[in-house]
C-alpha cells in the first residue's frame, strides 16, 4: 500500500481565517486555525485526526471537502490540486468525497422523507443513478446500512439517533464515493448504538473498498477504528503514527497528557 | 407498583443515609400521550459517598435529579408515585416552593452546559456572590469577598481580576469550575452533578472529576454524578445505579457491577465500550434501539435486546434482587441475572 499512490495527499496545508477590523473591514492580520499540516491517506485506510476544541481538526476535514478555502499547501485528492480546481472540476472531485456529520438531528432536513434525502444526492450529479431507479436504489442503500427499506417514506424525526446517523451514512453512500470524512460522526451517539455504527462502518469499508478519514475527540474510539492517527494541538501535528506507535509508545508530552487523561473503564485493574 | 422485597443489607449499617429514594414515579403528559418517565426508581446516597447514576438518553437519570430537585418541567411532568427521603422529611409529597428552599442551601445542582447556566449579563463574581447575600444576607463587599474565596478554591486563575469578567470571557472547563463555585458556596451536604464533564474536552473533564472529588473530600458531602459514560465515573464513584427505560436495572458498589454485571443491559454496555485490549477486534453492540417510553415493551422493557430473555421475561415486571450468593448491596432487576454473571 505503502508505494501506491495516496487517495488524499495533504502538504503544508495552512487555514487561517481573517480578522478585520470593526469599522472599516479591513484586513489587520489573521487567526491560524491550522498551520503546516501533511499526512497521506491511501484507499482502503482509515486515518484518524484527535485532538481537542480549537486543535484544528474539523479545519482541516472542511478544508479537503472543500467547505473553507486553504491559504496555503497543497490538497491532491487522486493526483488532482482541489485548491486550484476550477468550479467544474470540484464539482466532479466532490463526488468522490462525502462527509457524514455529527449531530443526525442538525443535519438532515426535516422536509424530506429518507428517499428524498438519499436521492437528492442524485438530483446535484445526474448519471449516477438513472432517476426511475431512484426510489430502489434508495431502499437498497437504506437496507445495506440497516434501515428497514419500508421506511423510506418516513421523515427524520421518526427516528432514533442512531438510525438518523445511518440515515447519514447512506446519503454518504449515495454517491459511491471513495473517501468519507467522518466529523464525530458517532460522538452524539449512546454507547450501546455506537458501536452498532461503528461496526456498520467497518463492515462498509470492507466492502465498498472506501478510505475514512475520522476526525474524534474520543481516543478510544480513534483507537478502535482507524490504521494511523494525527494528534493535533492548537493547529499543528504534534506527533502521527500507527495507532500501535502512538498508543503503546507515544513521544510527544501533549499525546502523553492526551492518553493519560482517557478515562478509564476498570481503574482498578491499572497497573499503578 | 409493589417494592423490592429484599432488605437493603448494606444500608443498615453506619448513618442514616442522607437522601432515600423509594420506588419514585414521575410522569409526563405529551400531545402523544402520557408517558411514565421513572417507574419505581430507588436508590439512597449517604454523607461522603458518591453514587453514579448512568444511563443513556431516554433512560431517566436526568428526570431522576429534576424530581429530587423540584424541578420538573411544569406542568408536564409530575411525580405520581414513592417517596424523596431527605433530613426525615418526604420532599416528594412538599410543595414546590418549600423544596426549592430547601434545595437553595442543602441540595445543589451543576448542569452539562455551563455556558447557558450562567447569566451572560452579569459579572460571574456577582453571580458567585449572588448566593452569600440572598441567602446569608451579607452586603456587597462581604459576599465578593467570599466570592473570591471560592473561585480560587475551584482554581480560577487570577481570581482577583477575573471576578470582574463576564461568563464569555472564560472558556468551558472555567465557566464549569465557576458553576461547581456556585454550587458549594452555601456548602450542601448534597451535590448532583449531572454531566458535568459531556461538554469538556478529555484533559479538562479529568481535571474537573478531581475538583469534585477534593471537595467532597473536603466538605464530606454527598455526591450524586449522573452521565452516560461508564469511564468517567469509574474512578470516583463507589456505588452506581444503572437506569435503562425509566427504572433502575442495577445496583451496587461500582466495581462489582463492571466486573460482574449480573443484568445483560450493563454487561453490553460494558461490552460496547471500545477497549484498549481489544484494538482492532470487533465490537459486540446491544442490538436495537432503546424504547420508546409511550411504548414500552411488557414484562422487561430490556427482553426486545435481550439474548437472554425466555417466556416470563416478556411477561413479567423483574423486580431488583440479589443474584444468589453475591455480595451484598449487590442487585439486579433480571429474572436471569444467575445465567448472565
Amino acid at each position: 500500500m505503502a508505494d501506491s499512490t495516496p487517495l488524499l495527499k495533504v502538504r503544508n496545508l495552512r487555514v487561517a481565517y481573517p480578522i478585520r477590523s470593526s469599522v472599516l473591514m479591513r484586513h489587520i492580520g489573521d487567526n491560524v486555525a491550522v498551520s503546516d499540516v501533511s499526512f497521506d491517506l491511501h484507499q482502503g485506510e482509515t486515518v484518524g485526526l484527535v485532538g481537542e476544541s480549537g486543535s484544528g481538526k474539523s479545519t482541516i476535514a472542511r478544508t479537503i471537502i472543500g467547505l473553507v478555502k486553504a491559504s496555503d499547501g497543497s490538497i491532491e485528492f487522486e493526483g488532482k490540486d482541489i485548491a486550484r480546481a476550477s468550479w467544474r472540476q470540484l464539482k466532479s472531485i466532490r463526488r468522490e468525497m462525502q462527509m457524514v456529520f455529527q449531530d443526525p438531528y442538525a443535519s438532515l432536513n426535516p422536509r424530506l422523507t429518507v428517499r428524498d434525502i438519499i436521492a437528492e444526492a442524485w438530483r446535484v450529479h445526474p448519471g449516477v443513478v438513472p432517476r426511475g431507479a431512484w426510489t430502489s436504489e434508495a431502499k437498497a442503500l437504506m437496507d445495506r446500512v440497516g434501515l428497514n427499506p419500508d421506511y423510506s417514506d418516513r421523515y427524520p424525526h421518526q427516528f432514533s439517533g442512531g438510525q438518523r446517523q445511518r440515515i447519514g451514512i447512506a446519503r454518504a453512500l449515495a454517491l459511491r464515493p471513495k473517501l468519507i470524512v467522518c466529523d464525530e460522526a458517532v460522538s452524539a451517539l449512546d454507547v450501546s448504538v455506537q458501536a452498532q455504527v461503528l461496526n456498520l462502518l467497518e463492515d462498509l469499508q470492507a466492502d465498498l473498498d472506501l478510505s475514512y478519514l475520522f476526525i474524534s475527540h474520543d481516543l478510544s474510539v480513534i483507537e478502535h477504528l482507524c490504521d494511523r492517527v494525527l494528534v493535533l494541538n492548537r493547529g499543528v501535528v504534534v506527533e502521527q503514527g500507527t495507532v500501535d506507535q502512538l498508543f503503546d509508545n507515544p513521544q510527544d508530552d501533549y499525546t502523553k497528557r492526551l492518553l493519560a487523561a482517557v478515562p478509564v473503564v476498570r481503574p482498578w485493574l491499572e497497573p499503578t | 407498583m409493589t417494592e423490592p422485597a429484599t432488605a437493603r443489607v448494606d444500608s443498615l449499617e453506619g448513618d442514616p443515609p442522607l437522601l432515600r429514594v423509594e420506588g419514585l414515579e414521575v410522569e409526563f403528559s405529551t400531545s402523544a400521550g402520557v408517558l411514565r418517565a421513572l417507574d419505581g426508581v430507588s436508590f439512597e446516597v449517604r454523607a461522603g459517598e458518591t453514587l453514579a447514576i448512568l444511563g443513556e438518553s431516554g433512560s431517566g437519570k436526568s428526570v431522576t435529579a429534576q424530581a429530587v430537585m423540584a424541578l420538573l418541567p411544569q406542568p408536564a411532568g409530575s411525580i405520581v408515585g414513592g417517596r424523596i427521603w431527605y433530613g426525615g422529611r418526604d420532599i416528594a409529597a412538599e410543595p414546590v416552593k418549600q423544596v426549592r428552599k430547601l434545595c437553595a442551601t442543602e441540595i445543589a445542582m451543576i448542569f452539562q452546559d455551563p455556558l447557558s447556566s450562567l447569566n451572560p449579563v452579569f459579572r460571574v463574581g456577582d453571580q458567585v456572590a449572588e448566593p452569600f447575600r440572598r441567602r446569608r444576607g451579607m452586603d456587597k463587599r462581604q459576599a465578593l469577598g467570599k466570592a473570591l474565596e471560592l473561585l480560587k478554591r475551584v482554581g480560577i486563575p487570577n481570581a482577583e481580576t477575573r471576578i470582574r469578567d463576564y461568563p464569555h470571557q472564560f472558556s468551558g472547563g472555567q465557566r464549569q469550575r465557576i458553576m461547581i463555585a456556585m454550587a458549594i458556596a452555601l456548602k450542601p451536604r448534597l451535590l448532583i452533578a449531572d454531566e458535568p464533564t459531556t461538554a469538556l474536552d478529555v484533559t479538562v473533564q479529568a481535571q474537573i472529576m478531581d475538583l469534585l472529588a477534593d471537595l467532597q473530600a473536603e466538605t464530606g458531602m454527598g455526591l450524586i454524578l449522573i452521565s452516560h459514560d461508564l469511564g468517567v465515573v469509574a474512578d470516583v464513584a463507589q456505588r452506581a445505579a444503572i437506569m435503562y427505560a425509566g427504572r433502575v436495572v442495577e445496583t451496587g458498589s461500582i466495581r462489582e457491577i463492571y466486573d460482574h454485571p449480573a443484568h445483560p443491559y450493563p454487561k453490553g454496555l460494558l461490552e460496547s465500550i471500545p477497549s484498549e485490549g481489544a484494538r482492532g477486534q470487533r465490537l459486540t453492540p446491544i442490538s436495537g434501539s432503546p424504547p420508546n417510553l409511550l411504548a414500552v415493551p411488557s414484562g422487561c422493557p430490556f427482553h426486545p435486546r435481550c439474548e437472554f430473555a425466555i417466556d416470563v421475561c416478556r411477561t413479567d415486571v423483574p423486580m431488583l434482587r440479589r443474584p444468589e450468593g453475591w455480595e451484598a448491596g449487590h442487585e439486579a432487576a433480571c429474572h436471569r441475572s444467575e445465567e448472565v454473571l
